[in-house]
């Protein structure tokens, strides 16, 4: 337990550090959190833009999959905050600078969890909860205490489910150095996946987003509770809550992933 | 002549230069198929929903999506090509460098782009779009003759794209940071190139002015040129006419910053 609260504390001073030194170009700070937030609103633009000619996708509605984006852009938005820098993993390893990170006395994942910092990944979490609150007030739901809960919870366990996800990822390039794209397909490609509800996709495809990679647990299955729609798979009644446990699970898998790739490292000596 | 040769060897050189990440090339065409796949998945809805879409029907919208993840990189739609190069040579001052060099900037730079927009086209284009082919239905033409005006198109894409980019690197000698430039490429590049929603189907007015801009040079031509919704020829003088404005201005702009720039660096 003093191991995490270490990792924390390293996690912190990293991060602050980084913050302090993109504050000094202070205008720069704000034009690239700005363009960060067009950015990130552009998969939305698109969706609106299909919008303009259809009424619904998947026969889903525009709140609707409002509701998905919102969950799926905040809690990835949260994750990519907090890990989003693990794509320079890559990088460090090619020129050395990996080493560095690994003879000082704090927590290797923290340190490169840390890493470039960027407070301008506000710009994603703003705009997905923009969306979602948008999507909150136009849905058509009955809310009862447990659905109103499952909101909240639904963003936390999928920006955990995201993180692990991060953590593999970078696991996966102390093997292979140069494939940190190959991550972004499992994050980017994940979070543009969920903005679509599961419909539209091949059941093959529904069913390996579910239990190869349950990012269906992400908003799939607990927004198909909430707006009282059939669920992916015929998954039972109770799947909608599971999105915590499956959080720890993923957690745990990234984590051994990450021991596994830290422990089989190989300096690259230049 | 012996000009062109210089210029064929940065092209070469640029080709090999990204020919050299072998592992990151594989990682972007598995990247880029991923993308595809959802893409696909989410337009099959859309068309299933409102079929003849901006003029397409299903086969064409999947066509679509398919030559979009093949362009991708080698258009560098969200930037990503010489101008990141040009921008971190302005910001170090190593640019003076290049004016010192007895080759014109603007041409070696867009010899060196070619290059790799060459490769990226090769390395990582084509597989993605076969793999699109193979798994899906998709409206192919069968005449060779529709495939060469493709690859026309497509080396036209290729000038106004880096016409484009390169404007924006100019603009870093008097910007000094190319931060928010490289978002602004970013943006605008994504969103009127018709990557995120084919160009044709955008609605009303909006959809006039993104068709008329550069950017629609990029993936709504040389699709529809590709699936005969388009002229080649008209396509060809859309693309040709915005080249030349891109690469003028360009030029212009080159020249007022040489006349003033203060490198930076020591």
């Amino acid at each position: 337990m003093s191991r995490l609260g270490e990792g924390v504390r390293a996690y912190w001073l990293i991060a602050g550090m980084w913050v302090r030194s993109s504050m000094t170009y202070r205008t720069s700070f704000v034009v690239t959190m700005f363009g960060n937030l067009l950015m990130t609103g552009l998969d939305f633009v698109g969706i609106l833009l299909m919008f303009s000619q259809v009424d619904s996708l998947g026969g889903w509605g525009l709140p609707e999959i409002a509701f998905l984006y919102g969950l799926s852009v905040t809690s990835f938005g949260i994750a990519d905050l907090v890990l989003g820098s693990m794509d320079v993993l890559g990088a460090r390893i090619r020129d050395g600078s990996f080493d560095i990170l690994l003879v000082r006395p704090a927590p290797v994942l923290a340190q490169i969890g840390a890493d470039r910092f960027a407070v301008r990944r506000l710009g994603r979490i703003t705009q997905g909860t923009v969306v979602l609150v948008w999507a909150l007030a136009s849905v058509d739901v009955d809310w009862s205490a447990a659905k109103v809960l499952l909101v909240p919870v639904m963003v936390v366990s999928g920006a955990a489910i995201f993180c692990a996800v991060f953590v593999a990822g970078a696991a996966f390039q102390i093997f292979a150095q140069d494939a940190s794209e190959v991550q972004n397909a499992f994050t980017y490609g994940g979070t543009t996946l969920l903005q679509y509800p599961p419909t539209v996709f091949g059941k093959d495809f529904v069913r390996g987003v579910t239990f190869m990679l349950p990012l269906a647990f992400v908003n799939w299955v607990p927004a198909s509770y909430v707006l009282d729609r059939p669920y992916p798979l015929d998954l039972p009644q109770w799947a909608a809550f599971a999105p915590p446990l499956v959080a720890v699970a993923c957690g745990a898998l990234g984590g051994l992933a990450w021991r596994a790739g830290l422990g089989s490292y190989r300096s690259t000596g230049s | 002549m012996g000009s062109w040769r210089l210029y064929a060897a940065v092209a070469a050189g640029g080709f090999r230069r990204y020919a050299t990440y072998r592992a990151a090339t594989l990682a972007g065409v598995f990247t880029n198929t991923v993308f595809g796949v959802i893409l696909v998945y989410t337009y099959l809805a859309l068309w299933d929903e409102k079929p003849h879409l901006g003029g397409y029907d299903q086969a064409q919208a999947v066509t679509y999506v398919w030559l979009g993840q093949c362009l991708y990189s080698t258009l560098a739609i969200q930037g990503g090509g010489a101008e990141k190069d040009v921008i971190e040579r302005i910001r170090t001052g190593e640019i003076a460098v290049d004016l010192y060099r007895p080759a014109d900037l603007q041409l070696w730079w867009l010899a060196s782009d070619l290059g790799r927009s060459l490769f990226q086209l090769l390395g990582r284009g084509v597989i993605p779009f076969v793999f699109g082919a193979l798994f899906f239905p998709m409206a192919l033409p069968t005449d060779v003759t529709s495939w060469a005006a493709l690859f026309v198109a497509l080396l036209l894409a290729m000038v106004v794209s880096f016409g484009i980019r390169y404007l924006a690197a100019l603009s870093v000698f008097w910007l000094m940071d190319g931060m928010g430039i490289m978002q602004a490429v970013m943006i605008t590049g994504v969103f009127c190139s018709g990557i995120v929603f084919p160009l044709n189907a955008f609605p009303g007015v909006l959809g006039d002015i993104v068709r008329a801009l550069p950017w629609a040079a990029q993936l709504q031509m040389p699709a529809d040129v590709l699936m005969g919704e388009a002229d080649p020829l008209g396509a060809y003088a859309f693309q040709a006419t915005w080249a030349v404005v891109l690469l003028a201005a360009g030029r212009l702009l080159q020249s007022a910053a040489t006349r003033r720039v203060v490198v930076q660096g020591g």
